[in-house]
């Protein structure tokens, strides 16, 4: 925002709040209470906004206080956002970035707890990318904003409390590319967001058992990165995948199908998955704890596909 | 708490008595608010022009800002004072009574309608509005006949099946001219580029991507036509938004329809601008009809005027097949978003002639004879064309000559557009984003393989 005049926040509670999960605090004393412009409760109309001041040359950054609300905006999104610079001809760019906080929280219950990253996956003209680290998270964002694309930034509930030494430094990572977590031999574990966490605590586990999987952050959702993707197939032959989608329709269920359009030859045993379950997320903790792949389930599912 | 309002109706004789309250009705139409509650005293101090009335930052100014939010003051611009009877709820000080009333769901009259001529196309005496130049006079008659046959001749083009899909705007051609008369626009749409659109041909500069008529363009300002109802009224407000940032003097408008009233973002979109106070003109053409839902049908309110008052937004109601009453209102209109910093809304009543669209047959739901009425004796062109006539700014010959003129240059645009080649296949993967993906790549080579091994399958003459 210091950069660029034209981009600006919007969303609920983003000014002197400094939204949700804090994540525009300070900026409404630095640049003012339009700039970081605290809007109605009306997701549509404030991304239908963000749409048309993108269209007008300003680069809005819109929040969704948590990515499930912002499923009323999905005429905006995918009817408008997605569409108005194919339809226009190229005449007219959307270089929006719409993000919030979503996945399963603690008990935050099922409307709070939607993976969107499902439902608009399909939409053409979008771009999706989640952030799992305060590196990545950084990088992504300054990519985002500086798309002439709309794009759309997943940030997890469970993950703003990390802490980690960055660079204070400008920096810009690519949109579109996967981040090598860990490399290895035996095995290609592909997750992102949150469930990178839970594979990391898996990998521990692994290791003392003797095995030595490779660990690849796929952060852009769409597209696939199926280049760095594709060379860790090459290698290790045998594909997990670990995400809290629902098994249906889920960046999964893509992914898989993505990977035996172009790798078929390179397997050597069926791509496994582990998703959420097709359920709404339940509150109690327990409930919610087995919906979601846990690092036990991990080690399972690599020992299986290793044998 | 009986004590407080025991207290207050002998207290509410004394202050009606001392004439304290001014006028009830806190917003007059026409003038400005003498009464406004505002949800912080900072906003008085503020104003109304400027960024935001409820100014609790400006930019890099945070701990003076902080304090000026928090102050209260002892009278406020209400001229309530410390020590009435008021109740003191966020959102402002409203005095209360005792005795329970409820607000009538409607008024007793129904809101004013402008209007400047009269059926006989004579100025209504007493009328004021907004002067015109004879050329502009000339200009806006003639683009309103333009607009006529081009709906008439695109209209046919469709049920000869040489474009798939076609709205007309009959009976509503002086909303069009007129409103945009008023907004400094010097061109409108060209009938070439309009006939290239509506082909879907090479040249139109959505490059195929959209149905008929739902064109856009950058270098007119206007926004590229999106069939989702009422999506484009939040985006206008986003619009005049990034005007408002950028402090340009200019603003934005957006038209939408009786039915579109009914959609969520409608609602939004003028609680926005009003909260934002964003320089937008929502413009309502009220035409009586959403495809076969009659206005009794779609909302209960006195028309579309009456909901501005709702979100604090000044409106007002407009004769739509007066030309020179809409040019006035949206004149008047365009000054007041710029100046004072604030939405207005527009609603013009009139009658949609036509039908919905060309999959749309309206007799079945209306009477033919109600059409017929509309189409000739409340038609909008003649009634102008009276008046400019009148002014001897305009006569029959250059009537007849004008139409002729009009409708060979429309002919023959659909002609040039109609066999102009098509958008090649290369273009169905284009802008999607800004650069092509790799996955849209390999989609592209997928689809020319395909039609080069079964060229009998697809048309010849779209190139690849």
């Amino acid at each position: 925002m210091k950069l660029d005049p034209t981009v600006c926040v919007l969303g609920e509670d983003v000014g002197h709040y400094g939204g949700s999960y804090k994540v525009t605090k300070g900026l409404a004393e630095m640049f003012g209470d339009l700039r970081v412009l605290d809007t109605p409760i009306a997701e549509n109309s404030f991304t239908g906004m963000g749409v048309g001041a993108a269209m007008k040359g300003l680069r809005p950054v819109v929040e969704g206080m948590n990515m499930g609300f912002l499923l009323l905006a999905y005429n905006q999104i995918s009817n408008n956002c997605g569409m108005l610079h194919y339809t226009s001809g190229g005449q007219f760019k959307v270089p929006l970035v719409i993000r919030g906080p979503g996945g399963v929280g603690r008990q935050l219950g099922a409307e709070h707890s939607q993976r969107l990253e499902s439902y608009f996956q399909s939409i053409p003209g979008l771009q999706m990318v989640a952030c799992s680290t305060p590196y990545n998270a950084k990088g992504l964002m300054k990519a985002a904003i500086r798309s002439e694309n709309p794009v759309v930034l997943f940030e997890h509930v469970l993950l703003y409390n990390l802490k980690e030494k960055i660079p204070n430094e400008e920096y810009v990572l690519c949109l579109e590319e996967a981040e090598m977590v860990r490399p290895g031999e035996h095995v290609t574990i592909l997750t992102y967001s949150r469930m990178r966490y839970h594979v990391l605590q898996a990998e521990k586990t692994l290791v003392n058992k003797g095995y030595d999987p490779e660990i690849i952050d796929i952060r852009s959702l769409k597209p696939f990165d199926l280049h760095t993707i594709g060379n860790s197939i090459k290698k290790t032959h045998r594909v997990l995948i670990v995400e809290e989608c629902m098994r249906t329709g889920g960046i999964g269920a893509s992914l898989r199908s993505a990977i035996i359009d172009n790798f078929w030859d390179y397997l050597d045993a069926p791509i496994m998955c582990l998703s959420s379950q097709d359920v709404p997320t339940p509150y109690a903790g327990t409930l919610e704890d087995a919906t979601v792949a846990q690092p036990a389930q991990i080690v399972a599912a690599v020992e299986q596909i290793c044998q | 708490m009986a004590f407080r309002l025991a207290r207050a109706s002998s207290q509410l004789a004394r202050r009606a008595a001392r004439g304290r309250y001014g006028d009830p009705r806190p917003w007059l139409l026409g003038s400005a608010p003498p009464v406004l509650l505002v949800s912080s005293p900072a906003a008085a101090v503020g104003g109304r022009r400027g960024f935001c009335s409820v100014r609790r930052f400006t930019a890099g100014d945070s701990s003076a800002a902080a304090a000026a939010a928090v102050s209260e003051d002892d009278e406020t611009e209400n001229g309530f004072t410390d020590g009435d009877q008021v109740l003191d709820f966020p959102g402002g000080k409203v005095s209360f009574e005792a005795e329970m009333n409820f607000l009538p769901e409607s008024k007793a009259e129904r809101i004013n309608c402008y209007r400047v001529l009269d059926d006989d196309g004579q100025t209504i005496s007493g009328s004021r509005f907004q002067e015109v130049s004879k050329e502009m006079a000339r200009k806006m008659y003639s683009n309103m006949v333009t607009l006529q046959i081009m709906d008439t001749i695109f209209y046919e083009a469709q049920r000869q099946g040489r474009i798939s899909f076609y709205l007309t705007s009959h009976g509503e051609e002086a909303i069009n001219i007129a409103s945009a008369a008023a907004l400094s626009i010097e061109d409108l749409v060209l009938p070439q580029e309009f006939a290239n659109q509506c082909f879907g041909n090479k040249m139109d500069y959505g490059k195929g991507r959209q149905m008929p008529i739902h064109y856009g363009s950058n270098r007119l300002n206007y926004f590229t036509v999106s069939s989702p109802i009422a999506t484009q009224l939040p985006q206008a407000v986003g619009a005049a938004y990034s005007l408002k940032m950028d402090k340009k003097d200019a603003c934005a408008i957006t038209y939408f329809g009786d039915g579109g009233t009914s959609e969520g973002d409608f609602h939004a979109a003028l609680n926005f601008a009003a909260v934002m106070e964003a320089p937008v003109i929502f413009f309502c053409r009220n035409n009586g009809w959403a495809i076969s839902t009659p206005t009794t049908e779609q909302f209960r309110s006195d028309g579309v005027v009456v909901r501005g008052q709702a979100y604090g937004i000044r409106g007002i109601r407009v004769d739509g097949n007066d030309a020179l009453a809409v040019y006035s209102a949206v004149h008047a209109a365009r000054e007041m978003t710029i100046t004072e910093g604030r939405p207005i809304l527009v609603e013009a009543l009139t009658y949609r002639v036509g039908h919905h669209s060309t999959s749309d047959d309206s007799t079945k739901y209306r009477p033919v004879d109600e059409i017929e009425h509309w189409r000739t004796a409340r038609d909008p062109i003649s009634r102008y064309r009276k008046w400019v006539q009148g002014n001897d700014w305009w006569s029959d010959a250059e009537e007849s000559e004008l139409r002729k003129t009009v409708r060979q240059e429309l002919l023959q645009a659909i002609q040039v557009a109609e066999r102009a080649p098509k958008p090649p296949v290369s273009e169905l993967f284009t802008d999607v984003y800004d650069q092509i993906p790799s996955n849209l790549h390999e989609q592209e080579q997928l689809l020319r393989d395909t039609i080069m091994k079964h060229p009998a399958d697809y048309p010849t003459d779209v190139p690849i």
